[in-house]
């Protein structure tokens, strides 16, 4: 099959999406002609589909949010891009207040179809503002999906689904994936939303990660193998909603679980898929689960610091160690 | 010349926009060597906002900067060393490594911070005019900020506070021209960004930034109105960018001939030019200064190479106090 990267699966799903569909529509900071995002995922859709429907914005977050829940109210599908993800924190009313609820607090009456594509994660020495991992502020607020792929293969099939769908989508991505190639397959398709994939099959422990953390998991993995140890990864690939099944199932087969995920420990994505196997499947269990994250500290600027706050394989691995 | 300047004082401003420039250059050299992580935005072509600004400023007066800060530490009088050592990644830099190019403050002289969320320090700068109306003192604090971060909330919001409460904060825009790839003219109806103020009902004027003797006078009226208790500014300096955005932006949504016709407004030949003209300074003084602040910048930069990294653990410190 062929292999493309991840940037460039997103840019497919929003190509295909957008010629399918002349309701969507994308918004953000310099992701039209002059710079094609600061990413580049949108690069060359200016050209194709036009400024009106690639629309370069002010520096205005919160109206970003705003625009594309007024238009999504009233029959467009907005796909907007925010630069960052720690720059959610502007647009936080838009997104938690406004687009998670209407349809709950005005009895239903009218879907909010628009979707929201940020880059999350640390690894590029840009310190505290722009390295954050806050998947977890949105799995909190019930209204809103929370997509995070961690293949091009996820990422296309995910996107789609997003921009189908009639729920506000907050789309995780990461900067350190943007490169990372991956098969797709020239044929349409799309990833339903709270089906988990076990990336890989293995029965002595569990380990559930996600985003860039799949890939550090898949590697701690390999190397475990070489010292006899069967490691299971399940990737949830989309928060919320959150295949429990698929988590407790695996449980159930290896009987020790290692969450793995970027963001702070506390209150984070590891939290709550720990706390869901204590509820559901502790009986399964040989061992204590593990949780592999980021300590509680704002990502720091310097290499070692910044290498020192990152789960890596190392981490992963002795985590593994503690419980087998 | 007639400016009621000293000839120390604008020898002065001179030599700091001098200073900046040179460090920025070693900056980008460095960056270039690959010793420095993560991202830079360079300040060269805009000096004479900083400078102009600062000149005026005393060491207990505040600055609040952005991520294109380098040149605002070293205008309120941060050590370029240090401002070095933490573009560096390095302990002895002023935020110990934690900050990086885009988190640099130095509170010994009143520079509170840059902030890399666009826009954000807009606010923070306003709460520092508060604090000094309810101190009760004559502080003011002058806020930088760019173009693109006057499309900001925070802008409007903390202008429209600043200027109800007559708070002593002189706004700063640093119009370039552009926010990254994006040209003003796309993301803002008028010309001038100065002329938001009318809808705060405070002073707003829009004056050329790459004449550091305008920004000087600019602010000096302003910060005379501040300390008087008088209330807020917003000064607009247009100005650009000499080099990208950042990093290896190649810039080339920039006309060429636009690039050509700043490149030759250069603020500090400019400066020079003006400053020979009138007999301010001799060539032979000014090669001397020059060679002054090759020897103090190459020692900033020997020092931040030579210092050590971080500990690791100490990343886990600072959380809390
Ligand atoms: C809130 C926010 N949005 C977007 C960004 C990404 N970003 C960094 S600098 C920049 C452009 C800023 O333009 P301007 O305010 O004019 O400052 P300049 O870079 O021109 O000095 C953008 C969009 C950011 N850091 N913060
Ligand atoms: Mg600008």
């Amino acid at each position: 099959m062929r292999k493309i990267t991840y940037k460039e699966a997103l840019r497919e799903a929003l190509r295909e999406e957008m010629r399918r569909d002349p309701t969507v529509f994308l918004l953000g900071e310099d992701i039209g002609k002059y710079w094609g995002g600061a990413f580049k995922v949108t690069k060359g859709l200016a050209e194709e589909f036009g400024d009106e429907r690639v629309r370069d914005t002010p520096i205005s977050e919160s109206a970003i949010i705003g625009a594309a829940v007024g238009a999504a109210i009233t029959g467009m599908r907005p796909v907007a891009e925010i630069m960052f993800g720690d720059l959610t924190a502007l647009a936080m009313d838009q997104i938690a207040n406004q687009a998670a609820k209407i349809h709950y607090m005005f009895g239903g009456q009218v879907k909010v179809p628009l979707v929201i594509r940020t880059p999350f994660g640390a690894g590029v020495n840009i310190a505290a503002h722009h390295s954050q991992s806050l998947e977890a502020w949105f799995m909190h607020v019930p209204g809103l999906y929370v997509a995070a792929p961690s293949t091009p293969y996820d990422a296309k099939g995910l996107l789609k689904t997003a921009i189908r769908g009639n729920n506000p989508v907050f789309f995780c991505e990461h900067k350190l994936l943007y490169p990372i190639e991956g098969e797709v397959p020239e044929e349409e398709y799309a990833i339903p939303f709270g089906v988990a994939d076990v990336k890989r099959d293995g029965s002595d422990v569990t380990v559930v990660a996600t985003l860039y953390m799949v890939h550090k998991a898949l590697d701690a993995a390999e190397e475990l193998e070489a010292e006899g140890v069967s490691v299971e990864v399940v990737d949830p690939r989309t928060l919320t909603p959150l295949d429990k099944q698929a988590i407790t199932d695996s449980v159930k087969k290896t009987g020790r679980l290692v969450v793995v995920s970027e963001d702070c420990k506390t209150a984070g994505v590891s939290a709550e898929i720990a706390a869901i196997v204590a509820e559901e499947a502790i009986d399964y269990l040989d061992a204590p689960i593990k949780r592999v994250a980021e300590p509680d500290t704002p990502v720091p600027f310097s290499p070692p610091l910044e290498q020192y706050v990152i789960p890596n394989e190392k981490t992963i691995i002795k985590a593994v160690k503690e419980i087998v | 010349m007639e400016t009621g300047l000293t000839r120390e004082k604008i020898v002065g401003m001179y030599r700091k926009m001098l200073e900046i420039r040179s460090f920025e250059e070693r900056v980008f050299e460095l960056y270039a060597q690959n010793l420095v992580p993560g991202t830079i935005h360079l300040y060269g072509g805009e000096e004479a906002v900083a400078v102009g600004v600062c000149s005026n400023l005393r060491k207990d007066d505040y600055i609040t900067s952005t991520h294109r800060g380098h040149g605002h530490c070293i205008a309120k009088g941060a050590e370029p060393k240090r401002v070095m050592a933490e573009i560096l990644g390095k302990q002895t830099g002023y935020c110990k490594g934690k900050g990086g190019s885009m988190h640099i403050a130095d509170f010994s002289v009143g520079m509170l911070g840059a902030t890399a969320v666009v826009g954000a320090g807009i606010p923070i700068a306003m709460g520092a005019g508060l604090s000094i109306k309810l101190r009760g003192t004559d502080q003011v604090v002058a806020c930088f900020f760019g173009d693109g971060a006057s499309n900001q909330g925070t802008f409007h919001e903390a202008i429209n506070m600043a200027a109800v409460w007559k708070l002593p904060v002189i706004f700063v825009c640093e119009n370039n021209l552009y926010a990254m790839g994006t040209r003003q003219s796309i993301v803002v109806l008028i010309g001038n960004i100065a002329d938001r103020a009318v809808a705060y009902g405070i002073p707003g004027i829009a004056v050329d930034g790459n004449d550091v003797l305008a920004v000087h006078e600019a602010t000096r009226e302003a910060v005379e109105r501040a300390r008087k208790g008088e209330g807020p500014t917003l000064i607009e300096c247009k100005t650009y960018r000499h080099k990208g955005h950042s990093r290896i932006d190649p810039a080339k949504y920039r006309p060429k001939e636009e690039v050509e016709e700043w490149l030759r407004k250069d603020p500090i030949r400019r400066f020079k030019e003006k400053l020979l003209q009138k007999n301010v300074l001799m060539e032979a003084e000014i090669q001397q200064v020059k060679k002054e602040i090759l020897t103090e910048i190459e020692e900033a930069v020997k020092f931040a190479t030579e210092s050590p990294y971080p500990a690791p653990e100490g990343a886990l410190e600072d959380v809390y106090t």
